[in-house]
């Protein structure tokens, strides 16, 4: 297959970036996109330029470092994939692909295609942790969990982190991030003692980080590679208002 | 947006069936129209329940308009540097045009307002005889075109409001999700057609001047 690829380059945080176009000639179905850019960068460290940079870890489509948006899509044309499990063979030889990093005031951009996701971890530290001691594995017939409620937690839990949504969302919003966390913890016996201080808490971090409020568009859930629902965002909005409107947040 | 809009969505509702009024005729449609000012008499004075709607109205338009900009300022500055390719994956036309159509509506109620309230836009203007306006303002085709382009962008707006107000409220899970939207584009639909029915009638000669 033969490629040009428009590729967002910017040498570092206070850089001006530019679309770059490359050609690759011999690109084979069966690569993954990231494998793509490794050869793409094999060739240019060859010539002596400065390779293309970007995030990638497991490249199982688990870990959530990887990301990119290919051709105005975050992770790409397919639906729940990663971008490291994105096949050449969804593309067509001749196609141009423009590549972008996530584009977000919260997400800057620290060397071409690779962002700060810092924000998602600050949202983390207000309240996306249970202060339940570790240790051991509990007995797992010591606090029954109904069926409905550990599936629904553990479809929020599948989130990785990657942050499509908020490249995706048309106000730069991270509410599915945060709702993920919200709904994964709150809906198991062991995230209830923080339930409402944390969900106004998250709230106050997710805003306090530049993220943009969500208006229920849904290109996140579109994108999201684990397929995070909706819904969600609709639990966080529930736990929200008891804790608000409710008066059920301990302050 | 979602506790103001809804109030706004409740007194729409009521101002569509009082609309459908006109069908009954002249003297009818007059009636409910000075009902509505006297309501309540003697025990509050003339006018007493229309104007507190009134207050409660404009106070939900002021907060709406006011939480609409913010939302508009945050998504602007959550993204300083524009994708240079973008593509829709899922967002419908009614999500995406929210805020422009926001702009069209509030226009439009200020027209409106002057055309049949304040009856200086209106070709006939008679005070009292509301009847007879609506019959001369819809009588003419650009009039009654602008209703309704302006009551389409209305129902675009509700679409999409009335499915984004509910899931704000946390009233939508996975099971009612699909249940939502369609209430929402069930209910937008029906309240336009309503109001486009009176424009229509007349223009077609079935509500004229008895």
């Amino acid at each position: 297959m033969k490629l040009t690829l428009r590729i967002w380059r910017q040498k570092g945080r206070d850089g001006k970036g530019r679309m770059v176009t490359y050609t690759l000639d011999d690109v084979s179905p069966d690569m993954s996109f990231l494998e793509m850019l490794d050869v793409l960068n094999e060739r240019l460290i060859l010539s002596g330029e400065e390779p293309v940079a970007f995030d990638h870890d497991c490249r199982e489509g688990i870990c959530g470092m990887c990301g990119m948006v290919i051709n105005g899509v975050a992770h790409g044309p397919e639906r729940a994939t990663t971008t490291c499990q994105l096949h050449m063979r969804h593309f067509s030889d001749g196609d141009t692909i423009d590549i972008e990093p996530w584009r977000s005031a919260a997400f800057p951009v620290i060397k071409d295609l690779v962002v700060d996701r810092s924000a998602f971890d600050s949202i983390i530290q207000a309240g996306g942790f249970i202060t339940a001691p570790t240790g051991a594995a509990p007995e797992a017939h010591a606090t029954p969990v109904p069926k409905p409620d550990a599936d629904a937690a553990f479809e929020a839990a599948t989130c990785i982190g990657c942050g499509a949504c908020v490249a995706a969302c048309p106000n730069g919003s991270g509410m599915l991030f945060t709702a993920a966390k919200i709904t994964h913890l709150g809906l198991l016996p062991q995230g209830q003692p923080e339930r409402y201080s944390r969900v106004v808490d998250m709230i106050d971090a997710h805003d306090e980080a530049g993220f943009g409020g969500c208006t229920n568009i849904g290109e996140c859930t579109a994108v999201c590679p684990k397929g995070i629902p909706l819904e969600t965002i609709s639990h966080l909005n529930r736990d929200y208002l008891s804790a608000t409107a409710g008066g059920k947040h301990p302050e | 947006m979602a506790v103001t809009g809804g109030v706004m969505f409740v007194f729409l509702v009521a101002h569509m069936v009082g609309n459908l009024k006109i069908f009954a005729g002249p003297e009818a449609f007059n009636h409910y129209s000075e009902w509505l000012r006297t309501v309540g008499s003697p025990a509050v004075p003339y006018r007493t329940v229309l104007t507190l709607l009134e207050v409660v109205l404009l106070l939900s338009v002021v907060l709406h308009i006011t939480a609409a900009v913010q939302l508009a300022r945050r998504a602007r500055a959550a993204r300083p540097v524009k994708y240079r390719s973008r593509k829709r994956v899922q967002q419908s036309y009614a999500s995406r045009t929210m805020r422009w159509g926001g702009v069209i509506i509030a226009l439009f109620v200020i027209y409106h307002l002057l055309d049949l309230t304040f009856l200086v836009a209106n070709p006939a203007g008679v005070p009292g005889d509301p009847y007879g306006n609506a019959v001369a303002g819809f009588s003419t085709w650009y009039v009654t075109l602008a209703y309704t382009v302006a009551l389409i962008a209305v129902g675009f707006h509700l679409r999409h409001g009335l499915w984004s107000a509910l899931q704000t409220l946390g009233r939508s899970d996975d099971r009612r999700e699909r249940a939502v939207n369609v209430t929402a584009s069930v209910a937008a639909v029906l309240l336009i057609a309503g109001f486009l029915s009176v424009p229509f009638a007349v223009i077609t000669g079935l509500v004229g001047l008895r």
